[in-house]
């Protein structure tokens, strides 16, 4: 789709990065310690931090990324949302305590209390590294996807954006003023989508009067284009129009069709419907899509519904969908077209799993297909507790009663959040502003066909958003490279003001990363990614703390073993899977992981390697007794 | 660590979020489990909506009950444990 630069959103936009950052700036000055940079000085008012914790976990993800898979597949984005709340039961009720309780800054330090080891330190910090940067990549896909029609930029200058933006706030400021930031994000968060919700509920459902919603008549008054090359033998028809390009149909019968919609690319041009991609005389862009084809009764508008009304007149009806054309129609000239089309689907179909290609196995009866799912499952669930910077925030209030009633706080934000993504989500797919080719933009767009103001307020929050994540995960990054890595492992002598100088010339090469790798994984669902994050994060780290906490003859070897295996075989099979495969041009059938998600096989992989290494390297009796009293 | 909590009242707490952890995790594989082999029965419809509905907002509300307990009953050992010490 064609974005034009809205002035009222880059006001509002700007307003917003203003306060932040002016904020940033003046709660910076007041850390200047180590303690106070990573930790706050451990003063964050508990209720501050709960939804300091909803700003932390509701980043670009649980917002753009589950908005999108609903609204293009409907119940499959919500199972990411159940999945990742369910994370939050773990961190909370077995991780959160034990873990406050040993009061360190980082998850290598916390680990490294028990048992004082050089290689724990370095391979707990290397995968406090590993885990951030994963998870770096979805943050900024979704900030240079919200930046193309907020601003009109290109893809690539929106995450140049949001990466200089992020180093800029880390670097001038830390853990206290990333807390108030994430805190007056994450109301404005909740509270604007809960208005969205209301105003998706207040329009109920309206049955498409639009042409490119259901069958038509083809055209009469011109003989469609005879078809070459890659059209022969295909479904679609096209039409020459008379300012140049073409209309294109799918056809049903020889009378009628649906209207499709192409998108060509030829080297570095695209063509839409046949004319180049543009705005004014000779250009062309696509129709926004996502209507409903009929309701129930055959009625042509609900009116305004409750929360449960909404989901059954949405079972009732029958909504368009638009898939790309599973097979692009390739040239002889190196051009490409992409066809994407409607499909008439049952909206009580939509209401239930599998509907997700990625989730297929859900319906299907192929077990890789149905374990890959479960996989995802299993490390949504343990991946939160395993996660760096949602680790650090546990340290940021004064006591343990603090913590607990913070993550209270946080549970009741975060769940009342996704309970309204899948009425974003279906109000996305019900509203006719959706873009057929991406995904990750249907929450703004939706927020779009309200009028301009919301849309600029739901893109300005949703890039406060970005902003406050990334500069989370580049501080806990950051913290373990100079904190674990070069003052504990190398030994290197710092003043305390030498530390935090050197976290800040970290955060700034970890932001550069950040931006390289969010270019190179642009087309891939936000969301999907950070179940990828959450893979890695539950493999590496998951083991490590559930064991230190709960059994007593975990050893040094032990942990740095399963951090280490976790780590690599995670991160590993995600690279041979067959997702990985498509993300980088390759054949995904020829891929050697059996399924995509590796947490099926990797978080007991770790478990396992913790448990017989440990018992490989029991201390002898002294030495135990020795330990025991350190840990007392 | 200022005002940390007696180790007592600490492994009370923590046999108190496993026991909820447990129920948790019960409620949440009971879910995957009909949604990846059974994901028919989600798709009867009850209360309007059918189960998958029912059952996945079911799963927030429990996170958050849960959740509510927790704090109760860790508060009350720690309010407890507030006084034994004045």
């Amino acid at each position: 789709m064609n974005y034009e630069t809205s002035w009222v959103a880059i006001f509002v936009f700007a307003l917003f990065v203003g306060i932040v950052l002016f904020i940033s700036f003046y709660l910076g000055a007041k850390a200047k310690t180590a303690r106070g940079y990573y930790a706050a000085h451990g003063e964050i008012p508990w209720f501050v931090n709960g939804i300091a914790f909803a700003g932390d976990y509701l980043s670009a993800a649980s917002f753009l990324g589950i908005c999108g898979l609903v609204a293009f597949y409907g119940y499959d984005g919500f199972l990411y949302s159940i999945g990742y709340l369910a994370g939050w039961v773990v961190a909370l009720f077995v991780i959160a305590e034990p873990l406050k309780r040993m009061g360190k800054f980082t998850f290598a330090d916390a680990l490294d209390k028990k048992f004082n080891s050089r290689s724990i330190k370095l391979t707990a910090a290397v995968s406090t590294l590993v885990v951030s940067t994963v998870y770096l990549i979805p943050q900024m896909v979704g900030a240079g996807t919200l930046v193309q029609p907020l601003l009109g930029f290109s893809y690539e200058i929106g995450v140049l954006v949001v990466g200089i933006v992020v180093v800029l706030i880390v670097v001038t400021a830390g853990m206290v003023s990333t807390t108030w930031v994430q805190f007056i994000k994450g109301s404005l968060l909740v509270a604007f989508c809960a208005v969205l919700v209301v105003a998706i509920l207040a329009r109920g459902l309206t049955k498409s009067q639009s042409e490119y919603a259901g069958p038509v008549a083809l055209p009469t008054d011109r003989a469609p284009i005879p078809p070459t090359g890659g059209w022969v033998g295909k479904p679609y028809v096209r039409y020459a129009k008379a300012g140049g390009g073409y209309e294109l149909y799918r056809r049903i019968d020889d009378k009628t069709g649906t209207r499709a919609q192409s998108v060509t690319t030829a080297g570095k041009k695209t063509l839409i419907d046949g004319l180049p991609k543009g705005v004014g005389e000779g250009h062309a862009g696509l129709q926004p899509v996502g209507q409903i084809q009929s309701l129930a009764g055959g009625a042509t508008s609900t009116g305004s519904l409750g929360p449960i009304k909404f989901l059954t007149a949405f079972a009732n009806s029958t909504v368009i969908l638009w898939p790309a054309d599973k097979d692009p129609i390739k040239e002889t000239d190196g051009s490409s077209t992409t066809i994407y089309y409607q499909k008439a689907t049952l909206g009580k179909d939509l209401l239930v799993p599998g509907a997700y290609p990625a989730f297929k196995g859900v319906r299907g009866s192929k077990l890789s297909e149905k374990l890959d799912f479960l996989s995802l499952m299993l490390a949504l669930f343990g991946g939160t507790a395993s996660l760096p910077h949602i680790l650090i925030r546990y340290y940021t209030v004064k006591n343990q009663a603090a913590a607990r009633k913070s993550t209270v706080v946080g549970i009741a934000s975060i769940g009342f959040f996704y309970m309204l993504t899948l009425y974003l989500g279906l109000g996305a797919m019900t509203g006719g502003t959706l873009d057929p080719t991406n995904n990750n933009m249907a929450a703004p767009l939706l927020a779009k066909g309200f009028g301009e103001l919301p849309f600029a307020v739901i893109s300005a929050i949703a890039f406060t958003t970005v902003l406050g994540t990334v500069s989370g995960l580049i501080l806990a990054a950051s913290g373990a490279i100079v904190h674990d890595l070069m003052s504990n492992v190398l030994k290197i002598e710092m003043t305390d003001h030498g530390k935090v100088r050197a976290g800040k010339v970290v955060a700034i090469f970890v932001g550069a990363a950040a931006m390289a790798l969010g270019i190179v994984f642009k087309e891939v669902n936000v969301a999907f990614l950070v179940g990828w994050a959450f893979n890695v994060a539950a493999s590496a780290n998951l083991p490590a703390l559930i064991m230190v906490l709960f059994w007593k003859r975990t050893t040094k070897q032990g942990i740095a073993a399963s951090i280490l295996i976790g780590m690599l075989s995670s991160v590993g099979w995600i690279l041979v899977s067959a997702q990985a495969y498509t993300v980088f041009h390759l054949d995904p059938t020829k891929a050697i992981a059996p399924f995509s998600q590796p947490g099926l096989v990797t978080i007991p992989l770790g478990f396992i390697v913790l448990v017989l290494v440990s018992l490989m390297t029991q201390p002898q009796n002294a030495e135990r007794a020795a330990i025991a009293t350190a840990a007392v | 660590m200022p005002s940390e909590d007696p180790p007592a009242v600490g492994r009370r707490n923590s046999r108190i979020g496993l026991w909820l952890f447990l129920i948790y995790c019960l409620l949440y594989a009971g879910f995957m489990a009909l949604t990846t082999f059974k994901f028919q029965v989600l798709a009867e419809p009850v209360a309007g909506v059918n189960w998958a509905i029912v059952y996945g907002m079911g799963l927030i509300v429990a996170a958050f009950v849960l959740a509510l307990v927790y704090m109760v009953l860790c508060d009350n050992d720690e309010d407890a444990a507030a006084e034994d010490k004045s």
